[in-house]
């Protein structure tokens, strides 16, 4: 008899938290998009084992998509990174704050 | 050739298409001869397709041609097309030929004036308007052309725009034939609804289907429209005021064609009225009233132009008399000779205007005949026409009106015959301070310096600016105009002189207008048959009449200026009716519209605007510090907000 | 739970217990270090460690892709990214803008993943079976399963995949070269203020010489320009700087 769903997904939430809470408290934003990575991967993760408890490949299928949609967002990301800190000073996410209200 | 009736409003059209675009580079007077060749040609092929119409047998003589199908929406199907029959050939051939020589007249009159390409633009489309009024065979057609001369009228009055006067006669024009024009809008709805058609032959075929009440209310409704248009009353002071406009239009517009449209209008619908013998009781008394008001009115008058409006109007109200008693016939025999003695007499008043530098006030004038005896002969014969003497074309038109009216009730023809009176009166007055008398001119108007002399001739003033002219005060040397101008005086004069007998009463062989028009009007024509003595007693009485009114004139006005005996102020002022519209109507819509505009607009609408405005703001100043600028501060709300849901799920999960 | 730990197989039990700490600590490990080269490798660490989880759940293919795009791809991006931009670059730990928002994200973390927990152990609202077919198929392996789905069910989404891609990557590019100079262009607005510095001037020649083709240079103006414009903005509103 293998793992029990629940053990993967406490896992996956555990690890889901920890990304999000490390998405609000950093403020480099590359170590934000980390996150943002470590919440994806708790999701698949969710993901892969739904498609095993269930017994319905679904669920990889969402996972191979996430993958993809994940690869496409840090290109963008990080090209967006990139034109903006190349010409400021600070690394940090707060020092980007034009649109306050 | 009968098929070529397309060509009537065309050509017109075409010249207007031309003269638009193009009238400034053609110039002047090139503009005006290519404006006046358009309505000549249209004019031939009117004499073209009324002889071929004339070849015909009377029974076949009544066809609707059809261009093509202009819209349809259900039930409905409107077409382009003419409506061919002696009454609308008669129209066209009469507007056609009026419109010619007040074009050829108009070459002249406008010569010196800087938009003269202009005014020839808006003649013509005037014209084909007109002609698509008169030829239109469904009542769309005929209020195409309505709406047409209606904004031509208003362009036209307006013409000298830069007058403050002017523009607002145009304004006045324009809102007095709105309120017509709805009534035949309406009109319109009202019999589609009742009969399923707006074509003449089709409408007239299904009358009998329809209620009288609904005929009543179809009739009256029109005969507001033709109220409008025709100046009757109560929607008449537009037509006294339209005289700010050129004086040609003066006498194309106001008095021949465009105001007697509401004339036809009622003797198109002849087959309505006569189903509805009520509305046309309505007609007729509104015509007479009419009639008179105009005559008391124009006695005490004493702008040229302002005694021949108030004259144009109450013989309008003739002719809606006639109409009104069922004298088709007598209703288009007054509009044929009028249009010819009263554009002669416009166009007569033009030349004395012209002549004396825009001076439009008859007691400043005087003794002109011998120095215009072209315009003093010409004005004479149409005064003789319009007053009724024998054999001139008015006594017979006039006295074919009254003698209807007398079959009718005793009571309008007395209101009639009294007008009669009074026209023959105010028109001698009108003469008699003009063209006779001391040359009041003279002194009115002292010599100026001798280099202005000079310069100035006097027909060849510029008409357009009259300002510079007062303040300039050339000496005047009034005589004939040119050509182009005193041709058509004397044409008119001529059609004026004759224009009676193409139906004159006595032996049924002469009555050629009557007989030409049977096939329309016959059937619902009022039928008086008098006797050849009865006749006579009135042809005597109406001469009597008109020569009592000539004498009075001639003894009351030979060598007075001023008679404030018989210009009595209510009369100058109209009978007050203008006045009491401004305050009726005018002062009291204004007070309303000050009186909303300070509340409701200000309080109530500016309120709730800005009302509006302000809490947005107000919020939105609160609000923007919710907008830190920070990333990280809205994934917070993401993640509050996942929280939340998470809650809802949970809660649902457990329940 | 403990019990049902137990219950599984010895190997199964202890990989699992493995792979989970693995991931955990990587997380952690991403979170809490203060060099962003540090938190790259921490997150290789919890990447395999999910890979390894996919191992055991039976989902061998996309274990493989995971090393392959994730580790191999993705963070070797984030360290050229990080490199790029400087090492050195610190967080201004000083300065917290906004004071609440540590201990607020810390709170509704925590509440979330208890809510997490708390459902995990609970009647799932949803799990309708979709129509993709099942995971485990006696003869095949996962990925002629996976890859049976994604090109027949699937397809559809997966080459709208492409498109997403192909867009990403001209974005990327797009993003990534540098603005024109201003005078090069007549639609740009003329340097009035202190913002156009010297950095365009001196710069803008080799930006141009470093493009490859017009049309991508035409293509990426209004991002460029629009940066630039927001860089201007910012220095002369930002008195932190």
């Amino acid at each position: 008899m293998s793992i029990p769903a629940s053990y993967y997904l406490t896992l996956s939430a555990v690890l889901f938290s920890i990304g999000g809470i490390g998405l609000l408290v950093r403020r480099n934003v590359l170590v934000m998009f980390m996150c943002v990575e470590l919440m994806l991967n708790a999701a698949n993760l969710a993901f892969v084992t739904f498609a095993r408890e269930l017994n319905d490949v679904g669920g990889q299928v969402v996972v191979f998509f996430v993958l993809v949609v994940a690869a496409a967002e840090v290109v963008v990301g990080l090209g967006i990174i990139v034109a903006i800190f190349r010409r400021r000073v600070g690394a940090t996410a707060d020092d980007v704050h034009v649109l306050k209200g | 050739m009968i098929h070529a009736v397309f060509l009537i409003p065309l050509f017109p059209l075409v010249g207007f298409a031309v003269l638009a675009p193009l009238g400034r580079r053609l110039g002047n007077p090139l503009a005006g001869w290519i404006a006046t060749a358009a309505v000549a040609a249209s004019f031939v092929v009117t004499c073209i397709v009324f002889a071929g119409l004339f070849e015909l047998a009377p029974a076949h003589r009544s066809f609707t041609q059809t261009w093509w199908n202009w819209f349809s929406a259900d039930r409905l199907h409107v077409t382009a097309g003419a409506l061919v029959d002696p009454l609308s050939m008669t129209m066209a051939a009469f507007v056609t030929g009026v419109s010619t020589l007040i074009h050829l007249y108009s070459i002249g009159y406008m010569e010196h004036d800087p938009q003269f390409s202009k005014f020839f633009v808006y003649l013509n489309l005037f014209v084909a308007s007109m002609l698509l009024l008169v030829l239109g065979s469904n009542l769309v057609m005929t209020f195409l052309g309505w709406e047409g001369v209606g904004v031509c009228s208003y362009f036209l009055i307006a013409f000298w725009f830069d007058r403050p006067s002017a523009a607002s006669a145009g304004k006045k024009a324009m809102i007095f034939n709105r309120i017509g024009d709805a009534g035949f809008l309406l009109a319109m709805f009202l019999t589609f609804e009742r009969t399923g058609s707006l074509q003449y032959l089709t409408i007239f075929h299904r009358l009998g289907h329809v209620g009288s009440d609904s005929l009543i209310a179809i009739a009256l409704l029109l005969f507001l429209g033709a109220a409008g248009k025709s100046a009757q009353l109560p929607l008449y002071p537009w037509l006294a005021d339209a005289m700010e406009g050129p004086t040609p239009i003066s006498a194309l517009i106001h008095a021949a064609t465009m105001v007697t449209a509401g004339v036809y209008l009622m003797v198109r619908i002849n087959p309505i009225l006569h189903a509805a013998p009520a509305a046309a009781h309505v007609v007729a008394i509104v015509g007479a009233l009419t009639a008179f008001l105009g005559a008391t009115i124009a006695c005490a008058q004493s702008d040229i132009k302002k005694i021949l409006a108030y004259s144009t109007i109450s013989q309008l109200g003739y002719m809606f008399l006639a109409v009104g008693v069922g004298a088709y016939v007598a209703a288009i025999f007054l509009m044929l000779t009028h249009a010819f003695y009263k554009a002669l007499l416009f166009l007569g008043a033009g030349s004395v205007i012209h002549a004396m530098n825009d001076e439009q006030n008859t007691k400043a004038m005087g003794g002109l005949r011998k120095l215009m005896p072209i315009t003093a002969v010409t004005f004479l014969i149409a005064w003789f026409s319009i007053g009724g003497i024998p054999p001139f074309s008015g006594f017979w038109s006039k006295g074919e009106v009254l003698l209807n009216a007398y079959g009718y009730s005793a009571w309008l023809y007395g209101l009639g015959a009294l007008t009669a009176l009074l026209t023959a009166y105010y028109l001698g007055r009108c003469y008699m301070l003009t063209f006779s008398g001391q040359a009041r001119w003279v002194e009115a108007r002292p010599s100026g310096d001798g280099h202005q002399v000079a310069a100035a001739g006097p027909a060849g003033e510029p008409a357009s600016s009259p300002a510079e002219q007062k303040a300039g005060q050339p000496a005047l040397h009034p005589h004939d105009p040119g050509w182009v101008m005193t041709l058509p005086l004397v044409v008119l004069a001529v059609a004026s002189v004759f224009g009676g007998f193409i139906d004159l009463p006595f032996h049924p062989n002469f009555i050629f207008l009557e007989r030409w028009l049977d096939p329309v009007v016959g059937h619902s024509l009022f039928n008086g048959h008098f006797s050849v003595a009865t006749e006579w007693t009135f042809a005597l009485v109406d001469a009597a009449i008109a020569l009592l009114g000539v004498a009075i004139a001639v003894t009351l006005w030979r060598s007075a200026v001023n008679r404030p005996e018989v210009e009595p102020t209510f009369l100058q002022r109209a009978w007050y009716i203008d006045w009491g519209y401004d305050r009726l109507l005018a002062r009291s819509s204004t007070m309303l519209a000050v009186a909303i505009s300070a509340v409701v607009e200000s309080k109530i609408i500016d309120g709730a605007v800005n009302g509006v405005g302000s809490l947005f703001r107000n919020s939105g100043g609160v609000l923007r510090r919710a907008q830190t600028g920070y990333v990280r501060n809205y994934a917070l709300g993401i993640m509050a907000g996942v929280v939340v849901l998470l809650a809802y799920l949970a809660s649902r999960a457990f329940t | 739970m403990d019990h049902l730990l137990l219950a599984a197989t010895v190997p199964d039990a202890l990989t699992f217990a493995v792979a989970a700490a693995i991931s955990v600590v990587g997380a952690l490990g991403v979170v809490l270090s203060r060099n962003p080269v540090h938190s790259a490798l921490m997150l290789i660490l919890t990447l395999f460690g999910v890979a390894v989880l996919f191992v055991e759940q039976d989902a061998q293919f996309l274990a493989a892709v995971q090393v392959i795009v994730y580790a191999g791809a993705i963070v070797v991006l984030f360290l050229f990214v990080i490199m790029l931009l400087g090492v050195d670059r610190q967080e201004a730990l000083r300065s917290e803008p906004m004071p609440a928002q540590r201990w607020l994200a810390l709170g509704l973390g925590l509440l979330a993943l208890a809510e997490v927990i708390l459902l995990a152990k609970g009647h799932w609202p949803t799990g309708a079976h979709s129509v993709a077919g099942k995971a485990r198929v006696a003869g095949h392996s996962n990925t002629f399963v996976l890859g049976r789905a994604l090109f027949t069910t699937y397809l559809f989404p997966f080459e709208i995949t492409s498109a997403l891609l192909v867009i990403a990557v001209v974005g990327a590019a797009v993003l990534a070269r540098r603005p024109r100079r201003p005078e090069s262009s007549l639609d740009e607005p003329t340097p009035e203020g202190p913002a156009f510095g010297g950095e365009s001037l001196g710069d803008g020649g080799a930006g141009r010489a470093l493009e490859p083709g017009g049309e991508q240079a035409t293509d990426g103006e209004p991002i460029g320009e629009v940066l630039e414009e927001s860089e201007g903005v910012t220095v002369v509103g930002g008195p932190e700087e």
